[in-house]
């Protein structure tokens, strides 16, 4: 069984172009829109990884990396977040909570696989 | 000033030539008043020396009287500068223009001491070179402006992430279509779908963008109002921080707010409120005229002022930011550091948008209630004016048992003339807010500068 990518992203056209791509390479992806239950759902789902929009509704991309990395079982959980807010002081404040990958949008297909498949060989 | 040789007359063509249409005759006394106070005279003294009363004087000095002929003369000559120094003002600013166009280009000091030869013998470069040293200068604030803006400006963070998320949404889209040859036609006529949404979306988006950076444009970039706090500033800076009819005590607060047309929220006519019944509590207690009489006194002196009119500091601080003629800038924050209210003065910067820099004065007097602080400084990266900041903090209610007070800190941001560097005292290199800071190594530094990193 192919391992498990779950997309955080509230933008249904982004999530259908994600979800086709990295289906196609084998992976399988699962997507939840919501910020606010994203932490439950990661629970839930356990995934590979994790692919993190930025800004969601209910809870802030950062806020649910924080959460997270607080939780010992998910330290070490590869994630991948995806924003529009390219600035610095945003790269600086998600690499200090532990991101461990950040890309900005509108970023192309090659880059998304390439992270992924990086992320997926640690 | 000109250059040494010339004639009387080929000067006053001179400066009918390239300085006369700059003239601000309306300035006269402020410029008289600046020479006296190089010259180390007071109000009473120069009076005395040219035959009238200090308070005639006084008046000229404050532009409420004009001032020509045999009198203007004899002032000049008593003052030891040629008339047209004084009613020429703009000669004197296109040099000094220029001096800190060659300071801030690097050049050694031999050649900014020559800018005033460049000006006599090239006006109209001169000229060109001033005024592209303020375009500059413009321009640069509005970079500052606009980059705070993009952060954290709302409705224009909120456009550009609806545009940046659309085209990705596009880019990945398109990138499906184009490279993969065997996809099904069910995801291809969804993808088709999608991109005709999302291409919809991202007209409609960059149309709004537009309308809304179209607005904003030439002058009004910087000043374009969003918030109750810009619509506050903007009011108050329409009247130029100055109510006279509050003043005199015979225009109620109630009236100004309901005829100011920049204070459209409930919110801005709320804060304005607030802000202009202070203004009026403070100026029963302290009348300006006397407190300009005062400060021709004992000088600037806000601890011997307050004493004086027997009110607390912050307020005293608060009537010196009301004085015209002092064009001091003036900040209040509340113990989280936020700006309540911000009058600029040229050449400190106060941001609108975004924590200011921590090493302002103001911040260090917050855990000290009462302690009044007095601090030279000087921004990084603009101009080499001084300032000299009068900072204090008081509790703003009533104290109660087992609770800290809230806390409201007040700085007093007066510019420095020449003559009142004498002392020497070494002024503390402080910047604006971290992302439009050139300043190297700054142990306060929260972010990059853009000015450093680019875009």
């Amino acid at each position: 069984m192919g391992k498990r990518v779950l997309l955080v992203e509230d933008e249904p056209n982004i999530i259908e172009a994600i979800t086709f791509l990295l289906s196609r390479e084998g992976w399988k992806v699962e997507s939840h829109t919501d910020g606010a239950t994203a932490v439950e759902r990661v629970n839930d789902l356990r995934p590979d990884l994790l692919m993190l929009d930025h800004m969601l509704p209910g809870k802030s991309g950062l806020d649910i990396l924080i959460e997270l990395r607080s939780d010992e079982q998910f330290a070490a959980l590869p994630i991948l977040m995806l924003t529009a807010r390219g600035q610095m002081r945003d790269r600086a404040q998600a690499e200090a909570a532990g991101v461990s990958r950040f890309m900005t949008k509108p970023f192309s297909n090659t880059q998304v696989l390439a992270a992924v498949r990086d992320l997926m060989s640690l | 000033m000109l250059r040494r040789g010339k004639s009387l007359e080929t000067r006053q063509i001179y400066l009918l030539s390239y300085g006369g249409g700059m003239a601000k005759e309306g300035l006269t006394g402020s410029r008289i008043r600046e020479r006296r106070a190089i010259a180390g005279l007071k109000q009473a003294e120069l009076a005395s020396k040219v035959g009238i009363s200090a308070s005639y004087l006084n008046l000229i000095e404050h532009n409420r009287r004009r001032i020509g002929g045999k009198l203007l003369l004899t002032i000049a000559s008593t003052l030891g500068v040629e008339p047209s120094a004084l009613t020429e003002g703009a000669e004197a600013a296109l040099i000094a223009n220029l001096r800190v166009a060659a300071t801030d280009a690097n050049m050694p000091n031999a050649e900014v001491d020559r800018a005033e030869e460049f000006a006599g013998r090239f006006p109209g470069w001169a000229e060109v070179l001033s005024a592209a040293h303020r375009r500059i200068g413009t321009l640069e604030r509005t970079v500052e402006v606009l980059s705070d803006r993009l952060t954290l400006d709302p409705k224009l963070a909120a456009s550009v992430h609806e545009l940046l998320t659309t085209a990705a949404a596009i880019r990945s889209t398109a990138s499906i279509l184009a490279d993969d040859k065997d996809i099904t036609a069910e995801w291809r006529n969804r993808f088709h779908v999608n991109l005709d949404q999302d291409s919809r979306r991202l007209a409609d988006t960059s149309k709004a963008l537009v309308t809304y950076l179209d607005t904003q444009e030439g002058d009004n970039a910087a000043r374009s109002v969003s918030s109750p706090q810009e619509e506050v500033e903007a009011f108050f800076e329409a009247n130029n921080y100055s109510f006279q009819g509050i003043e005199d005590g015979n225009v109620v607060v109630a009236d100004i707010i309901s005829q100011a047309e920049q204070l459209s929220s409930v919110a801005a006519r709320r804060i304005g409120t607030g802000i202009l019944q202070q203004v009026a509590a403070d100026a029963r207690l302290v009348n300006l005229e006397l407190l300009r009489t005062q400060v021709e006194t004992v000088g600037m002196n806000p601890v011997a002022l307050a004493s004086h009119f027997k009110v607390p500091v912050p307020l005293i601080l608060r009537r010196l930011g009301a004085l015209p003629d002092l064009q001091a800038g003036i900040v209040v924050c509340d113990r989280s550091g936020s700006l309540l209210f911000r009058k600029s003065t040229t050449g400190f910067s106060i941001p609108r948008f975004g924590a200011v820099c921590p090493l302002w004065p103001i911040f260090d007097v917050l855990g000290n209630a009462g302690q009044v602080l007095r601090r030279r400084v000087v921004q990084s990266g603009r101009t080499d004016t001084e300032f000299e900041c009068y900072a204090v903090a008081e509790p703003t209610k009533t104290t109660e048992y087992n609770k800290l007070p809230l806390m409201q800190a007040t700085m007093l941001i007066v510019p420095l003339q020449s003559a009142d560097k004498a002392d020497h005292i070494n002024a503390d290199e402080i910047g604006s807010t971290c992302r439009v800071c050139s300043r190297a190594k700054c142990p306060a530094r929260r972010e990059p500068s853009i000015l450093s990193e680019g875009f």
